[in-house]
């Protein structure tokens, strides 16, 4: 069968950097970093006391007061950059028709304070179950797709994908291929994430994996510098619409770019730990490339996994070498997690957009807080260290993998009818 | 009005996101104040926690108005 084309008709995104897609753009045109002292608890016995946040958010100026405290902050964080897109996209058209709508989401944990807050009631207690009964449909990660899916009555696909920091690609990857073998014209995707919490800071804490600047929170996520020591927590959500094209174009819907491959891949390794070889980053670009028929030489672009670990930015470097050879010199290799720190599930979707936002204004988005040089890493490589630049993009690669060794990518393209 | 009343409106009018006119010792949870299954369940064990009694579920499914549930604290609440 042939295959359908697929198309990216809206956006929307709630960041560190700013609450919507202009300010959100705004943020990593200008290098901008979202990371400042936590404010959502008392962080001050923990390793790690800073976050990029959500700044500014008011649940009231997006729900009422009985709705909201029906959802957790993950959830809320869905609706609203969902909001943000259906309205982009003029999805609520009497030529879209809603059972033909998918809503695939992708969350890594879920309401990770709403399940600590109930144990710790719980655990307070005499041992009396006195759980709410809006726990179990507050925490599940699948309850933001099923909150989308009832606002606005879309009927077709409904589901969360769960693949830890890779959530919201395999969220992108299956719309795309639900869409483009015909079972839904449009689906909502993207992701979000709420984990700045206790049981969130202190359980990456425990894995070693936060970065621990607290003397400089804003120039904590440095990947590919020599003296990154982990990642950052970040907090968000980002939404695309994508529809069939051909739908899209009868209903005269805005493009801002083609979706062409999806990949996926497991590194088979250990449950934390990168490959060290880069071995799952390294198939996972070569199936994505794979999948939209393109040579790597037509790549420009490439969004990052580059959390700012140790490890991880030095295996995924080497796939990079390995699958593009002397393309990698002429890329343009970009982390904005530099800028907005790792929104876990959400990130696929956040920088997804970076990766569109990218194509449609011909600039590429900085790594920032880059100070020195580690020579671990090519100096031939292009970074784009702590500027953004100015290129043509025509093919973009966004690469997100997951504990667990889950590895994803997405390839977009300028559109050209 | 009693105490107890004064505490069950409040509780109604937090959890159920209400205007404190429609809590009227008439108006059903279900029908008039707009609640659902899962409210109603979080409702009484609202009552429960607030006046400290124990709510068998069978008495429960009789407390359905804001009237009863006053009348039925009135009479348990320790």
């Amino acid at each position: 069968m042939e295959l359908k084309r697929v198309v990216v008709t809206g956006l929307g995104a709630l960041t560190p950097l700013g609450n919507n897609v202009a300010e959100y753009w705004n943020g990593l045109a200008n290098g901008v970093s979202g990371a400042a002292p936590i404010t959502r608890f008392d962080a001050s016995k923990f390793k790690t006391q800073f976050a990029c946040e959500v700044k500014g958010y008011d649940p009231e100026k997006y729900f009422d007061r009985k709705e909201a405290r029906k959802m957790d902050l993950f959830s809320q964080f869905a609706m609203v950059v969902a909001e943000e897109a259906v309205q982009d996209a003029k999805l609520i058209d009497s030529n879209v028709d809603p059972d033909r709508v998918g809503v695939i989401w992708g969350s890594g944990i879920g309401g990770l304070r709403t399940f600590q807050e109930e144990c710790v009631n719980f655990a307070n207690g005499d041992g009396t179950p006195r759980f709410n009964p809006f726990f179990i449909p507050k925490m599940i990660a699948d309850i933001s797709a099923g909150h989308i899916s009832i606002k606005y009555g879309f009927r077709g696909p409904n589901f969360v994908t769960v693949s830890a920091c890779a959530s919201a690609t395999n969220a992108i990857i299956d719309s795309f291929n639900y869409i483009r073998l015909g079972m839904a014209d449009v689906v909502v995707t993207g992701g979000s994430e709420a984990a700045v919490t206790e049981a969130g800071i202190g359980g990456f804490n425990a894995l070693k994996a936060l970065s621990e600047r607290n003397d400089s929170p804003e120039s904590a996520s440095r990947p590919f510098d020599k003296d990154r020591d982990g990642f950052v927590l970040g907090e968000g959500a980002g939404a695309l619409i994508l529809e069939e094209y051909e739908h899209a174009k009868a209903r005269g819907a805005k493009i801002y770019a083609e979706v062409i491959g999806g990949g996926m891949s497991a590194d088979a390794y250990h449950i934390t730990a990168p490959h060290p070889e880069g071995l799952g980053a390294l198939n996972v670009m070569k199936n994505v490339l794979r999948d939209a028929n393109i040579k790597p030489e037509e790549v420009d672009y490439i969004n990052v996994h580059g959390t700012s670990t140790p490890l991880g930015d030095i295996s995924e470097v080497k796939a990079i070498q390995t699958v593009f050879g002397d393309h990698a010199y002429k890329l343009n290799i970009s982390s904005t997690k530099s800028m907005t720190g790792h929104l876990l599930g959400a990130a696929g979707a956040i920088e997804a957009i970076a990766a569109i936002m990218a194509i449609k204004n011909s600039l590429v988005p900085p790594t920032i807080n880059h100070f020195t040089d580690d020579e671990s890493f090519d100096a031939g490589l292009n970074f784009t260290f702590n500027k953004a630049q100015e290129r043509e993009v025509k093919v973009a690669l966004s690469n997100t993998f997951g504990f667990g060794g889950h590895n994803t990518s997405v390839l977009f393209r300028q559109f050209i009818d | 009005m009693s105490e107890i009343a004064e505490k069950v409106k409040a509780i109604i009018i937090d959890k159920l996101g209400v205007e404190e006119s429609e809590v009227t010792p008439e108006a059903s949870f279900t029908n008039d104040l707009g609640a659902d299954s899962l409210d109603t369940v979080e409702l009484i064990m609202e009552f429960e926690k607030e006046f400290n009694v124990s709510i068998p579920d069978d008495q429960a499914e009789n407390i359905a108005t804001v009237g009863q549930a006053i009348s039925y604290l009135e009479e348990h609440a320790k």
